[in-house]
C-alpha cells in the first residue's frame, strides 16, 4: 500500500487519537472505582468497549455486585453485534481476520468505516481506527490507571463526579432529536424511582428493561442510540453510512 | 476475588456480541427491531448510568457535589468542548465545590 494515508486512514488516525486519550479517564476511574491496575488493563484489553467498560465501573463504584456489573457491561454491548453485522456484510472479513475485527469492532471503527464509500477505504478506515483506537486506549487505560492510583483520596479529586461526566459525555452524542431525549428522561426517571427499592446496580437493569420494551414495541430511525461517542465526520448530518445502505436498504 | 470473575465473564460475553454479528445470516440485519432494541438501550442505560452516577450513594438518593459536576458537564457539552475537557469540568466542579464545603 503505497497510497499512505488516504481520507480514510487519516480520519482513522485522528479518531484514534481523540478516543485513545480518553483512556485516560478511563484508567484513572477505574481505579478509583475499587479496581486494581490488572483488573482495568483486563477491561481495556479484553472487554475492549469504551461504555461498557465505564458500565462495569460505574455499577461497581456505586456498589453494585460484580453480576449487576456484568450485566449494565453486556447489555451496553449488545450493540456492537448490531455493528458487527453492519461490518460484516460491508467488508466481509475471513477466517482469522473476521475474530481480529470483532475484537475492533466498536463504535468509532464502525463509524469510520460505514462514513465511506469505496470499499477499499472503507476497509482502511475500519482497520486503521479499530488497532489505532485499540492501542492508544490500552496505552492511555495504563497512564490513567498509573496517574489514578498515586492520586489518593479520589473524591478530593473530583473523580466521582468526572465518572458523571463521562456517562454524560456518552450520552450526549445519542440524544438528536425529541424521542431520544424522552427515551433517556423516561429511564432516567425509572432509575431514580429503582434506587430506593432495588438493590444497587439492579436500577441501571430496569432501566435498560424499561429502553428494551420500548424499542422492541416502538418503530423509529433504527439507527437510534448507535451514534459513536467521537463522530469521525463531525461536518455530516447523520455522518454514518450505516449498513452500507445495500444491508439497510435506508435512504436519507 | 470473585469480583475477576465477573469481569472476565464480561469480557468473554462482550467478545460474544462482537462475534455474533459477524456470524449471523446477513438477513437478520433486516429486522429492524434488533438494532432498534440495542440503540434504545444505549440510551437508556447510558442516562442511568448517569443518574446513579450523579445521585445515588448505595440505595439512598443524596444531592452533593456530584450535582455541580452533572451541570459543569452539561455546559461543557452545550459549548461542544471535547470528551476529556467535559471529564475535567466535572471533576473541577465536583472538588471545587467539596472546597468550597459542599457535598
Amino acid at each position: 500500500m503505497r497510497t499512505a494515508l488516504t481520507p480514510a486512514v487519516r480520519i482513522g488516525l485522528s479518531i484514534s487519537v481523540a478516543t485513545g486519550l480518553y483512556g485516560i479517564s478511563f484508567g484513572a476511574l477505574s481505579v478509583a472505582s475499587g479496581l486494581d491496575f490488572w483488573q482495568t488493563m483486563a477491561l481495556s484489553l479484553l472487554l475492549f468497549s469504551g461504555g461498557s467498560q465505564f458500565a462495569f465501573i460505574g455499577v461497581v463504584a456505586g456498589g453494585g455486585s460484580g453480576l449487576a456489573a456484568m450485566g449494565a457491561a453486556t447489555l451496553l454491548g449488545m450493540r456492537n453485534g448490531i455493528y458487527g453485522m453492519q461490518l460484516n456484510a460491508l467488508l466481509q472479513p475471513k477466517g482469522w481476520r473476521r475474530f481480529a475485527a470483532a475484537q475492533v469492532t466498536i463504535d468509532e471503527s464502525t463509524a469510520t468505516s460505514t462514513g465511506q464509500t469505496d470499499p477499499a477505504e472503507q476497509r482502511r478506515g475500519f482497520w486503521t481506527a479499530g488497532v489505532g483506537v485499540f492501542v492508544l486506549w490500552n496505552i492511555f487505560t495504563a497512564v490513567g490507571a498509573l496517574a489514578g492510583s498515586a492520586l489518593g483520596d479520589p473524591k478530593q479529586w473530583g473523580l466521582d463526579g468526572a465518572a458523571v461526566a463521562a456517562f454524560l459525555g456518552l450520552l450526549w452524542p445519542r440524544l438528536k432529536g425529541r424521542e431520544p431525549v424522552a427515551i433517556a428522561v423516561v429511564c432516567a426517571l425509572a432509575t431514580v424511582l429503582a434506587v430506593p427499592l432495588v438493590p444497587a446496580g439492579v436500577p441501571i437493569l430496569v432501566a435498560a428493561l424499561v429502553a428494551a420494551v420500548f424499542g422492541w414495541f416502538s418503530s423509529g430511525p433504527r439507527d437510534e442510540g448507535l451514534e459513536p461517542d467521537v463522530d469521525p465526520y463531525p461536518g455530516r448530518e447523520h455522518g454514518r453510512g450505516h449498513g452500507a445502505g445495500a444491508a439497510a436498504g435506508e435512504g436519507a | 476475588m470473585t469480583l475477576w470473575l465477573w469481569l472476565l465473564l464480561s469480557c468473554v460475553l462482550a467478545y460474544a456480541w462482537k462475534l455474533l454479528g459477524y456470524l449471523v445470516p446477513a438477513a437478520w440485519l433486516k429486522n429492524p427491531r434488533i438494532s432498534r432494541v440495542a440503540g434504545v438501550m444505549t440510551i437508556g442505560l447510558l442516562a442511568s448510568l448517569t443518574v446513579v452516577n450523579a445521585v445515588a450513594s448505595g440505595q439512598a438518593l443524596v444531592l452533593d457535589a456530584r450535582l455541580g459536576a452533572l451541570a459543569a458537564a452539561a455546559l461543557a457539552l452545550l459549548l461542544r468542548a471535547p470528551f476529556l475537557v467535559v471529564v475535567l469540568a466535572g471533576a473541577g466542579a465536583a472538588a471545587g465545590l467539596r472546597l468550597l464545603g459542599w457535598g
